[in-house]
């Protein structure tokens, strides 16, 4: 069964339907609504499979299908599909995984009166990804990259009676939105150099040698190769999505939404949305490696980003206490790993990387909703505790993803993505100072990771929500399982032979492993979890405010760690204050400049007016005015008469009257 | 004394009653009906001496009078409506406090 | 196509029909301004039907009526004025929707609002430059009782300053043009004999000549820093004078610059160009900062058009075939979507709540007493932002596409404003629909159940809202109008002109 690349447009336009169906069911309609996304995403998977098995017929071709979007007379906007291994492997990894989350959802939130807007919203959200992710043009792409956000916005702050989920939306949509800007520009640039933005248009698209070449060869004013510049700024966008040092602020604080969302954030889709745009423009992002003679490549920044974001994650995560900033501490972590790989020329590692995280991390995520949920939304793990006994499911699969997580050798997946990716690391000419930050980070990881689990699974339960948890239902468990198995079993991707790498990138010949290289990784994951147990696990908290031993070892660097390396505190003022500043000052110009110019001629206007009216009155007017008083003055006189009386009036006509006909008798006489 | 003169004493009779009321009432009503009175004297005269008059027959003493009638009618009408709104003004309607009108 | 100069005789027919049937029954004056609205509309579609996209003005009417001038009641229509004509139609026909509840002397109202419809329609469609400035005075004065009798907050005051602004607008116009016409030589006020005369004018009177007329027509457009006029008239206007007002009023100094000022002085429009650019920008990212604080629900709204405004000029200014599509987009994109926002702000929310202060909205839990309310205003938040699927995202694309052409610095810092409209569209939403209190504690004592909202009003809003969606989607419906159009020689000369 083959599918061809104009039917391509299914895979998210099922989603896209479902959310349709939880748009316009009325409120009561909830089994429908979720029935529906379930169902959609299931369909979207088994599309996907089929996709991924006509993809890996001929691995290195591109399939796409185009189409004009609008027309603007000389140029067009065109828009298309394209099907390429490295679609179809993520697509069926979004559906795979998404629908494992949706599933969870039921249980996670049954209780909730908006179930059904939750579930329309889960839907949008996956359309949005699978769609950014069959894309063949950046402006699709783009597009969906904003539906993304939205759907993103509309999830973190789903419980928006929350002051702080309200806030951490806007956030996140704000944050990304100023990396979006970067993509956006990059957009412009490409589409004013190459007059495309389809990515393969059978030799015309701006990621095949014609386009790329062009690009190269121009250069920028700082000496930048053009494609530099554009590779860098479209990597903004991918810094904001994917919560790259210096945009990765949002990411934590998405923590504010439902956990399923927080599940799909981190694993599926808005956080690999941006591994995925790398990796999908990555010709043009390596169109500069060509040239020796410019001050940066693009590629060095990606790495060098990615260092610093998988160190900077790895550190904060080790001085959180709530069980889900962990979590996404060690995804900003992990997407740096991701970014590093990409940086140094392994984008094959990178995206095997994004696929294992994605379902170990769905794993651990899940699994922290489970505990949250069954202890009554109690996320400090400081009042966690020994949930190992009541929670055997929960326990062993969070287990299970742990270790994949920390890269515990061989049968795990975690494992093999990452080894791929620190031996591209070793590899760089550029520098080792990353492949040491990424060794640096491997030890924290599995150090943080042994901490979670000894805080929140040994011990005794250290608050009565703990005490009471049970085990969730079978619609949470289920998928738990589920994930963990695939945690599992993804290493057969990579071992005994690197499979996927051949499927992705059939031009790239493989090494062989340095087993030098793999024997230390493996000391430093047990260095990480062998200490991480030596200081929580084997004397487990004895109370909630019992003090963390690295604390009271150094007390200022862990505050300094927990309060997130004082990031949000710096942007706030800074760009914060500027903003504010700014938004004050434009005010301040309106109401006292603008509105005072406008009142200022008002005024003068007036002022005037008055000017002239004194002159008309003391000058034109007097003589006219004396002569009218005077006849004003006799008019008086004479009114005095008018005694309103009309006895006395009466009276005046009689005598006149008797005085008229006096003058008629007498006149009469004569 | 020829009916003529019978009836110029009548009417002169009707019109200084009329003028006694118009000059001593203070109401206001009353002066109207004095007004009426010294009206309805004018009236007799006219019929008098077109009725002795040197043409009986010519019927304009008559249409003179349809007229007056008509007129008085609807200046009683006016004068009643003054009087409603001077009421309305001052709740009571004696002529020595309606002097608003006073220059 | 005989069809459109109907548009402006049956507003005119059905503003007078309102005044005599309004004195007696509001209900009559209702639906005779709903029939003439919807009349007019329809006109606009059925034209737009038979309508041939080419790069001519093509001619509907054309008879000389001042002789010793060279004055022609000439009406011609071409892809931009019937963009701008259906957008006419949709506005007029939400706006009556949204002022059914008008009770105070609505025959008076309902005809002053079509009056000023008919004026709009005539501006649209004139092809004469003394006959455009008629239509445009004929619009100016019924806003001004709009505002002045129907208004709210501070309405004096605001029709006030929106009149002077406009007449001023209007003086630097008509100077500008009897300037043009005598300086030329012209022989008549077409716009074709006006562009054939202006030729001869020296280059420097050129300069002045350009400047009077843009700038007269810019300060209706909302041109930092001439807009201070736009928020206050929106704020104090009644709610389907303020749809009028941002959705086509806007746009007529907008039209006037693109129709008249740019093509009759194509080089002067270039040496002006940067600082026509400059002040769009300014005025992007200022009115964008100054809606981010805001304190009034209506004037976060009122702000953010001229925000927007300020792309629609911006493509004016960049002149790139582009940026001048994106700009013609962006005036029906921006029509629609501002009148939603002033319905949901004015009609839906404050005439429910009688304030508009976002303090006291937020403690009210308006997402559950004005569900519908809150949804479309979310959603045409969401399209006021930019969002792609909606008719601004393919606008400020093309915008930004062209601005780039011209000058890549302009796009960046557009760019920068879509963020801060980003910012200020959030914070407006959150807190006046989903403000932090009770949503899932009881209402407040004090808060008994608001009116639901009317059919009429529902109506209104989905005409809006289906009108943006199709136009996102399906930006080639009006594109293929628009572009040809741009094609034609006068549209040229301006194109060549900021790009020599």
């Amino acid at each position: 069964m083959t599918l061809s690349a104009e039917k391509l447009w299914f895979i998210p336009a099922l989603p896209l339907a479902a959310a349709a169906v939880g748009a316009l069911m009325p409120r009561s309609g909830r089994a429908i609504a979720a029935g529906a996304a379930i169902a959609a995403m299931l369909a979207a998977f088994l599309v996907s499979c089929v996709a991924l098995s006509t993809a890996l017929a001929d691995p290195a071709a591109k399939l796409v299908h185009n189409f004009a979007w609008f027309d603007l007379g000389t140029s067009a906007l065109r828009l298309g599909w394209l099907l390429d291994p490295l679609t179809a492997f993520m697509c069926v990894m979004v559906t795979f995984v998404g629908a494992l989350i949706f599933i969870f959802s039921l249980g996670y939130m049954k209780a909730d009166e908006n179930f059904k807007q939750f579930f329309c919203f889960l839907s949008l959200f996956a359309a949005a990804m699978l769609g950014l992710l069959v894309a063949n043009s950046l402006l699709l792409l783009f597009i969906c990259w904003e539906l993304v956000g939205l759907a993103s916005y509309l999830l973190i702050g789903f419980w928006f009676h929350k002051p702080s989920a309200a806030a951490a939306a806007k956030k996140a949509f704000i944050t990304t939105r100023i990396g979006d800007l970067g993509l956006l520009l990059g957009m412009l640039w490409l589409y004013n150099s190459t007059g495309s933005l389809l990515f393969f248009d059978g030799g015309a698209g701006v990621l095949e040698t014609a386009a790329l070449g062009s690009l190269a060869a121009q250069f920028t004013a700082g000496g930048l190769a053009v494609s530099t510049a554009i590779g860098l700024l479209i990597f903004c966008g991918a810094v904001g999505k994917s919560g790259q040092f210096p945009l990765h602020v949002w990411l934590p604080d998405a923590m504010e939404g439902p956990t399923p969302v927080s599940a799909l954030i981190h694993a599926a889709t808005m956080v690999a949305a941006g591994v995925f745009l790398i990796a999908r423009v990555y010709p043009l992002m390596s169109a500069d490696q060509v040239l020796a003679h410019v001050p940066l490549h693009a590629l060095t920044v990606v790495a060098f980003i990615g260092a610093i974001t998988a160190l900077m994650g790895a550190c904060i995560a080790v001085a959180q206490n709530d069980i889900k900033r962990v979590l996404a501490f060690s995804t900003v972590s992990q997407l740096g790993y991701m970014m590093l790989a990409l940086g140094v020329g392994s984008w094959v590692a990178a995206i095997f990387h994004l696929l294992t995280h994605a379902f170990f991390k769905a794993l651990l995520f899940l699994g922290a909703g489970s505990v949250i949920h069954s202890a009554h939304h109690e996320q400090d793990i400081r009042r966690l505790g020994g949930l190992r006994g009541p929670m055997k499911v929960t326990f062993a699969t969070f287990a299970i993803g742990m270790m994949a997580l920390s890269g515990v050798p061989f049968l795990f997946s975690g494992f093999w993505s990452k080894e791929a990716i620190l031996h591209a690391a070793h590899g760089w000419e550029v520098s080792q100072l990353p492949f040491y930050a990424a060794l640096i980070a491997v030890v924290l990881t599995a150090f943080y990771m042994t901490r979670l689990v000894a805080e929140t699974f040994f011990g005794k339960a250290r608050s009565d929500a703990a005490g009471h948890a049970h085990e969730s239902p079978a619609t949470m468990t289920i998928p738990l399982v589920i994930l963990a198995v695939c945690a599992v079993l993804l290493s057969l991707l990579a071992w005994p032979s690197p499979w996927l790498q051949h499927q992705l990138d059939p031009s790239a010949h493989s090494e062989p492993d340095g087993i030098s290289l793999m024997v230390l990784s493996i000391v430093l994951v047990a260095l990480g979890l062998g200490s991480g147990w030596a200081i929580y696990g084997r004397k487990p908290r004895v109370s909630e405010t019992s003090a963390d031993p690295l604390a009271t070892a150094s007390p200022g660097l862990i505050a300094f760690l927990a309060a997130k390396l004082k990031f949000d505190e710096l942007y706030a003022a800074t760009f914060g204050r500027l903003n504010a500043a700014s938004a004050a000052f434009a005010n301040f110009l309106e109401v006292w400049l603008w509105g005072g110019i406008v009142t200022l001629l008002a005024r003068l206007g007036e002022f005037t007016g008055l000017v002239n009216r004194e002159a008309d009155e003391r000058t034109l007017n007097g003589g006219f005015n004396s002569v009218s008083e005077k006849v004003r003055g006799t008019g008086l006189a004479y009114s005095r008469a008018q005694t309103g009386d009309v006895h006395g009036y009466l009276r005046f006509i009689a005598l006149g009257f008797v005085i008229l006909v006096l003058l008629v008798v007498m006149g009469g006489a004569k | 004394m020829s009916p003529l003169q019978l009836c110029l004493v009548l009417s002169s009779l009707l019109f200084c009653i009329g003028l006694v009321a118009v000059l001593s009432r203070g109401n206001a009503i009353l002066v109207l009906l004095g007004v009426e009175l010294m009206l309805n004297a004018a009236n007799i005269n006219f019929i008098a001496f077109w009725r002795y008059g040197p043409h009986p027959d010519a019927g304009t003493g008559v249409i003179f009078v349809l007229f007056s009638i008509a007129a008085a009618a609807a200046e009683a009408a006016v004068g009643l409506a003054l009087v409603i709104a001077i009421y309305r003004h001052q709740q009571n309607i004696r002529l020595q406090e309606a002097t608003r009108l006073k220059g | 196509m005989n069809l459109l100069p109907w548009t402006i005789y049956v507003s005119f027919a059905g503003a007078f029909l309102a005044l005599v049937v309004g004195a007696r029954s509001a209900t009559a004056a209702r639906w005779v301004a709903l029939a003439t609205a919807v009349a007019g509309a329809t006109l606009t579609f059925l034209a737009a039907r038979e309508f041939v996209p080419g790069s001519s003005l093509q001619t509907l009417v054309d008879v000389p009526w001042i002789r010793e001038l060279g004055v022609n009641y000439h009406l011609a229509v071409d892809g931009i004025s019937l963009t701008l004509l259906v957008l006419t139609g949709l506005a007029a026909t939400a706006g009556i929707l949204f002022s059914w509840n008008i009770e105070e002397r609505p025959g008076e109202f309902f005809a002053l609002f079509l009056a000023l419809i008919g004026g709009v329609y005539g501006v649209f469609l004139s092809a004469d430059v003394f006959v455009l400035f008629v239509f445009y005075e004929i619009a100016i004065v019924p806003k001004y009782f709009l505002i002045a009798i129907w208004g709210s907050t501070n309405r004096e005051y605001g029709a006030m300053k929106l009149v002077l602004y406009s007449f001023a607008g209007s003086a630097l116009v008509l100077a500008g043009m009897l300037w043009a016409y005598a300086a030329g030589g012209a022989h008549g006020f077409g716009l074709a004999e006006l562009s054939a005369a202006a030729v001869h004018i020296p280059h420097g009177t050129q300069l002045a000549i350009f400047a009077l007329v843009f700038l007269g027509f810019a300060v209706l457009a909302g041109l930092f820093p001439f807009h201070t006029w736009a928020p206050t008239g929106h704020v104090a206007a009644p709610t389907a004078a303020s749809m009028l007002l941002a959705g086509v009023v806007m746009k007529l100094g907008a039209y006037g610059c693109l129709r008249v000022a740019m093509p009759l002085f194509p080089e002067a429009f270039a040496y002006w160009q940067p600082v026509i650019a400059w002040l769009a920008l300014a005025g992007i990212l200022y009115a964008g900062f100054i809606a981010l604080v805001q304190e009034d629900f209506k004037f976060v709204i009122g702000y953010s058009s001229v925000s927007h405004m300020g792309f629609v000029l911006l493509g004016l200014a960049a002149a790139t075939p582009l940026a001048l599509a994106g700009a013609v987009l962006q005036m029906f994109s921006h029509g629609v979507i501002a009148g939603l926002l002033f319905a949901v702000v004015g009609r839906m929310v404050y005439e429910r709540t009688h304030t508009r202060r976002l303090a006291e909205l937020r403690a009210m839990p308006l997402h559950r007493l004005l569900p519908f309310a809150a949804v479309v205003f979310v959603v045409a938040g969401l399209a006021s932002l930019g969002l792609p699927g909606f008719s601004g995202f393919p606008a400020e694309l093309s915008i930004l596409i062209g601005a780039w052409q011209a000058k890549p610095l302009w796009a960046a810092v557009a760019a920068l404003g879509i963020v801060v409209a980003g910012a200020f569209t959030l914070r407006v939403i959150q807190v006046s629909f989903f403000g932090s209190a009770g949503a899932h504690s009881a209402p407040p004592a004090d808060s008994h159940p608001l009116p639901p909202i009317t059919l009429a009003e529902k109506a209104g809003a989905l005409l809006l809202l289906g009108a943006t969606v199709y136009v996102g989607l399906k930006p080639d419906v009006l594109l293929d109008w628009i572009v040809p159009a741009l094609q034609s020689p006068a549209f040229q000369a301006v194109i060549k002109g900021g790009h020599p």
